[in-house]
């Protein structure tokens, strides 16, 4: 337990029969719409667990994206705004400016924040918008079916690159929190996974320091990268779908901290 | 009552946006609008607002989508091309009924265009402009002076209604510089309650606040869409405004807005002068469009004239709103030329002595 715990955070001792482990009340109790085995449910559950021990569910305002994660607000129980296609960092910018004090993140996948939305997240990092990036990387477009992303690997097929994605005329995988970790906005900057209890640890803590920074105003963007999954869109089970990230995946995108803050929490 | 002050119409309506309230604007450069950025720039963030220089007119309007769902007085300055980066923006403004001031600084068009002022995109501000079915309020202003009084009025009207409101105006009148007074006007006594729906946190663990313009089932859209509708309907029954000058006796009635207004003017004076019976006749909401005044005065003229600065669009309304009573004639220039008091006199001199 006492991992979890940030700097500031109280540590408690825990009795037998204490209850170790339950639904986030802010995780409201319906039925996600996220297919067996996604990434989405577990980053849903931990950022609102995180939101609740911060205790910031009061003054806390979402951002959700276009793609799976577009109904979000039906999930999360605080207050949220749904925003276009790859502007929900823009939409985090209009209010923060207006109501600076309020805790602001943006929840978005890879077509959204580094396809259609990349001038959106460069510019609003460049800025340094006091805002927590929550990034779900899982190299695919899954809502609409299960095309190419601009994060997907070389030689992956979807159903636009049949023969697997082509460097010479696709592109290559952009690798898009690495891009941003130069700005000088870019505060914090973190890669991580849950694909196991251990990563979803890891990933707690990390968005836990993000939004640590934010309330502390040090000053700039926080951007969590979650590597994901999705095995509908992959035409895998979702075991061979975390197998996949752990022996190949993980070895393009690297999970830990690409940039971290000087006086950062440890 | 301020004092009488010299201002171009681009500062008289960055002025008045500050004064009525404004607490966020998110913009991008672009001729003939600039100054209006550059004057909220210089004095928004000191007198109680956030400026921010977006990357794009793409991300000003979906600033303004966030700031406008935070439930503050918000708004955005463009000009034609930017204007239609917004569209998709607007679309999803309309759907979540966000209230916000959008301005349109018109230049010639299509494609880069000039930037000489135009009237060009009437139809996409009167019409929808982006996606799906849904309405702007727009006004068209005249004057520097109008320039001001729309933008407190563009406020107070988007608050009540909950609606996306255009100013649209264009280069000449954003640059001319006349006298403008601003009136006196009380921010908080003019403030509208949004706390019932705005994204400002659960304060005391209220119930949950979302902007959205998503309705995934047919029916749940297909109301959301009838909501809209009967929204439009009120608007078009209670904030019709317009201008009729000298059109009691008139044979003659030019109908025209904005720039093309203030050369009708003129143009109207001088067949006056003539012993030509004209009259003009001057929407300043586009929309809601001022059908039944236009109808009323179709019964006792012979004929009208519309004058744009576009290759004829608003003409279209009038002829929906006249109905085959009386002829509708139209004279327009384009690509940024403003037509000259005498070319509208020749076309009132041509259409008077066809009626002989």
């Amino acid at each position: 337990m006492s991992e979890l715990i940030s700097e500031g955070v109280q540590c408690k001792l825990l009795n037998s029969m204490d209850k170790v482990w339950d639904r986030p009340d802010s995780l409201i109790d319906v039925p996600l719409h996220y297919c067996p085995g996604c990434g989405h449910s577990v980053v849903h559950r931990v950022l609102m667990e995180v939101l609740e021990e911060l205790e910031l569910i009061e003054n806390t305002i979402g951002i959700a994206p276009v793609g799976c994660s577009v109904l979000a607000y039906f999930y999360l129980d605080i207050d949220m705004q749904e925003a276009a296609h790859g502007r929900a960092t823009a939409v985090a910018t209009g209010i923060k400016r207006v109501m600076p004090n309020k805790t602001i993140f943006t929840y978005q996948g890879d077509g959204d924040l580094a396809a259609i939305g990349t001038a959106e997240t460069i510019h609003t990092i460049n800025r340094g918008e006091n805002i927590v990036m929550i990034f779900i990387n899982n190299g695919i477009y899954g809502m609409t079916g299960g095309q190419m992303a601009p994060t997907t690997l070389p030689g992956v097929r979807t159903s636009t690159s049949v023969d697997g994605r082509d460097v010479e005329s696709q592109g290559h995988p952009l690798k898009i929190a690495d891009m941003i970790s130069i700005l000088p906005g870019a505060y914090y900057v973190t890669r991580q996974a849950v694909t196991t209890a251990k990563a979803v640890r890891k990933l707690k803590k990390a968005l836990k320091k993000a939004f640590i920074y934010q309330m502390n105003g040090e000053g700039g963007t926080s951007f969590i990268e979650v590597v994901s999954n999705c095995p509908s869109g992959w035409k895998m089970t979702p075991l061979e779908s975390n197998e996949w990230l752990e022996n190949d995946i993980f070895d393009f995108y690297e999970l830990g901290d690409i940039k971290v803050p000087k006086k950062g929490i440890k | 009552m301020s004092k009488k002050l010299l201002m171009k119409g681009n500062e008289a309506l960055a002025e008045a946006s500050i004064r009525a309230g404004l607490k966020g604007y998110y913009g991008y450069p672009i001729t003939p609008q600039s100054e209006l950025l550059e004057y909220l720039g210089q004095h928004l963030p000191s007198r109680g607002g956030a400026f921010v220089q977006a990357e794009s007119e793409v991300a000003a309007i979906n600033m303004v989508y966030g700031a406008s769902g935070a439930g503050v007085r918000t708004m955005t300055s463009t000009s034609g091309p930017g204007y239609s980066l917004m569209q998709e923006g607007i679309s999803y403004i309309a759907c979540a009924e966000l209230p916000c001031l959008l301005v349109n600084v018109m230049r010639g068009g299509p494609g880069l265009g000039t930037i000489q002022p135009s009237q060009g995109d009437y139809f996409q501000a009167v019409k929808g402009g982006g996606h799906g079915d849904y309405k702007c309020i727009v006004l068209a202003p005249n004057s520097v002076q109008e320039m001001a009084d729309f933008t407190y009025l563009g406020f107070d009207l988007a608050d009540t209604y909950r609606i996306p409101v255009v100013i649209l105006t264009d280069g000449a009148l954003g640059q001319m510089m006349e006298t403008v007074v601003f009136p006196d006007y009380d921010i908080e006594a003019n403030k509208t309650d949004h706390s019932s729906w705005a994204t400002t946190g659960r304060k005391n663990m209220r119930k949950k606040h979302v902007v959205t313009s998503l309705y995934l089932k047919a029916e749940e859209m297909e109301n959301m869409n009838l909501i809209l509708q009967k929204k439009y309907r009120e608007i078009e029954k209670n904030e019709v405004r317009f201008e009729s000058i000298f059109t009691e006796d008139a044979d003659i009635i030019i109908v025209a807005f904005g720039m093309s207004a203030r050369v009708s003017f003129k143009a109207v004076e001088l067949a006056r002068k003539k012993g030509i019976k004209a009259g003009l006749f001057r929407p300043k909401t586009l929309f809601p469009f001022p059908i039944n005044e236009l109808q009323h005065l179709s019964n006792q003229a012979d004929k009208m004239l519309v004058v744009e600065m576009n290759a004829g669009q608003m003409v279209e309304d009038v002829r929906l709103a006249v109905n085959g009573n009386i002829s509708v004639e139209f004279y327009g220039r384009m690509g940024g030329v403003i037509p000259s008091p005498n070319e509208i006199l020749n076309n009132i001199i041509n259409l008077s002595e066809l009626k002989e």
